[in-house]
């Protein structure tokens, strides 16, 4: 088997009383790409960002590359390095040109040249097909092609692991499939991916492992064809029924 | 606005700008406000002042403010920024300084500025503390504006910085930007595009309270004209004061009224 990349075991997450991961346990292994489905409220996003260090965990462990995560003299800061994340609203730069959006990171958090770059920058755009969009502003961009920016943002560090947080939800349905066949193309590539997502299809298609959550709690999971032709717990039955 | 409407409007101000000169024209005692105060010719004494008569320039008093206004300013605005960047922070040590820093804007926000400027204007001086006690009034009248104002600039930044969405803190951090680098390049060039228009407000009203000053016996253009009226027995000093204020804040508010269109504009047009 290949490596690790990230592991999380027994994660809990409460925001006050509530308690919204109840000890999930998920491994996930170079060029896997996992999706993680479920309802609103689930705890997919939450799921992500503390996969990130967004938010911190009350019990369990999650391991980046055989690292504990928990271990105070980790700096947050390093492991988003490695780490990228997509948001379902985009969240791009409204102040920075589409050029700049993708040179942010690897200018002032890896302290790269910017001369040195901006040429990859420059081929990312090109790979997502609007390297002539470089100059402009992302308001000038449908939703997505500023989610499409937002991604190769993301690309630009490099990242071992790609968190993507519903990234379709927001867009309408035509721009849905501009973005999905991006990420396929990653998946072919071997990106290393947890997705959190409510396109089946798409998952079907990707997904090495397929996690369905339900109240924070990780119902189920493996192969595509395990859980959506022969789930074996009715709630993921019901689940599937009601997104169909 | 179509033919109609430039008619309308033009009658419109015709009436109501003829109504009221008509009131104040022709009020019993409107000969005698006319004299006390629009007298040309006093007006323009004051205005220029006597050294025969021991009559103090307003003009030159403005300069005072002038000064006063700009040093305040200056200092307002690092204070101000000091004050609401200890407000956001978020780090334990740094808890007391922001129970501090509430504490500040609170009861600065909530007191007269005319009630500080006694407190310090005629209390420090009381203290024979050296340096702190022998400034001029002018000095102790900027300290107490920037005191002041710092509360009120210190929220316009933090409600600027709480106008960007979340969302751009969560995506900066997910490309590795540290929290400083975070503020600096994504969060701070946003809010100032939020914070300009309130801040410029902020600045027509301490101009305006430069005025204030006067209590504390600085000879600026208020403290000018009142030592004219007083001598001469004739208010016409104050109306040239009140115009040169004028003068003084309208660039101000035309601009940041023009600002805050320009900005109104933009986000109609769905950008």
């Amino acid at each position: 088997m290949t490596e690790v990349v990230l592991e999380l075991a027994g994660v809990v997450k409460r925001f006050d009383e509530n308690e919204v991961l109840r000890g999930v346990s998920i491994t996930l292994h170079r060029h896997e790409v996992v999706c993680l489905i479920g309802a609103s409220g689930s705890g997919k996003s939450t799921l992500l960002r503390c996969a990130n260090l967004l938010e911190t965990i009350d019990a369990g462990t999650i391991s980046f590359l055989g690292q504990s995560l928990q271990d105070p003299r980790i700096d947050p800061d390093l492991v988003r390095h490695h780490i990228g994340m997509v948001f379902q609203s985009f969240n791009l730069f409204p102040h920075l040109s589409v050029l700049n959006n993708i040179l942010i990171g690897p200018v002032y958090s890896l302290k790269r040249r910017r001369a040195e770059v901006r040429e990859e920058a420059l081929a990312l755009l090109e790979r997502i097909g609007l390297r002539d969009r470089a100059d402009d502003y992302p308001d000038r961009l449908s939703g997505g092609q500023q989610q499409r920016v937002a991604i190769a943002r993301s690309l630009a560090m490099r990242p071992t692991l790609l968190l993507l947080d519903e990234v379709t939800s927001a867009l309408d349905p035509t721009l849905v499939g501009e973005v999905l066949d991006l990420l396929t193309d990653l998946a072919h590539q071997g990106t290393t991916m947890l997705i959190a997502t409510h396109e089946m299809n798409f998952a079907r298609d990707v997904a090495n492992q397929v996690v369905y959550l339900d109240s924070g709690v990780l119902v189920e999971q493996g192969s595509p064809e395990e859980i959506f032709d022969h789930p074996k717990h009715q709630s993921t039955r019901n689940f599937l029924e009601r997104v169909r | 606005m179509g033919r109609r409407g430039v008619v309308a409007s033009a009658l419109s101000s015709v009436i109501i700008l003829g109504a009221i000169f008509a009131i104040f024209w022709f009020a019993p005692g409107g000969p005698t406000v006319r004299y006390f105060f629009f007298n040309p010719h006093l007006m323009w004494q004051a205005f220029v002042g006597d050294p025969h008569q021991g009559l103090l320039s307003v003009g030159k008093g403005l300069v005072t403010n002038l000064w006063m206004f700009t040093l305040s300013e200056v200092l307002v605005l690092i204070l101000g920024l000091l004050i609401a960047w200890v407000r956001l922070s978020q780090s334990p040590v740094l808890f007391p300084f922001r129970v501090l820093a509430t504490m500040y804007t609170d009861v600065f926000r909530g007191v007269p500025v005319l009630l500080v400027m006694y407190m310090v204007g005629f209390g420090l001086p009381e203290l024979n503390l050296g340096f702190i006690s022998n400034q001029s009034p002018a000095v102790y009248g900027c300290a107490v504006l920037t005191i002041s104002y710092s509360a009120y600039v210190a929220e316009v930044y933090r409600a600027g910085v709480l106008s960007v969405p979340h969302g751009q803190l969560l995506a900066a951090r997910s490309v590795g930007l540290t929290h400083t680098a975070t503020m600096r390049r994504v969060i701070l060039p946003q809010a100032v595009r939020t914070v300009i228009p309130p801040l410029l407000n902020d600045f027509v009203s301490l101009q305006k309270d430069t005025a204030l000053v006067s209590v504390l016996g600085a000879i600026e253009a208020t403290r000018a004209a009142q030592i004219y009226g007083d001598t001469v027995f004739n208010f016409s000093g104050y109306t040239v004061a009140a115009v040169l204020f004028l003068l003084l804040t309208i660039p101000m508010t035309r601009f940041t009224d023009h600002l805050i269109a320009h900005d109104r504009n933009r986000r109609l047009a769905g950008t």
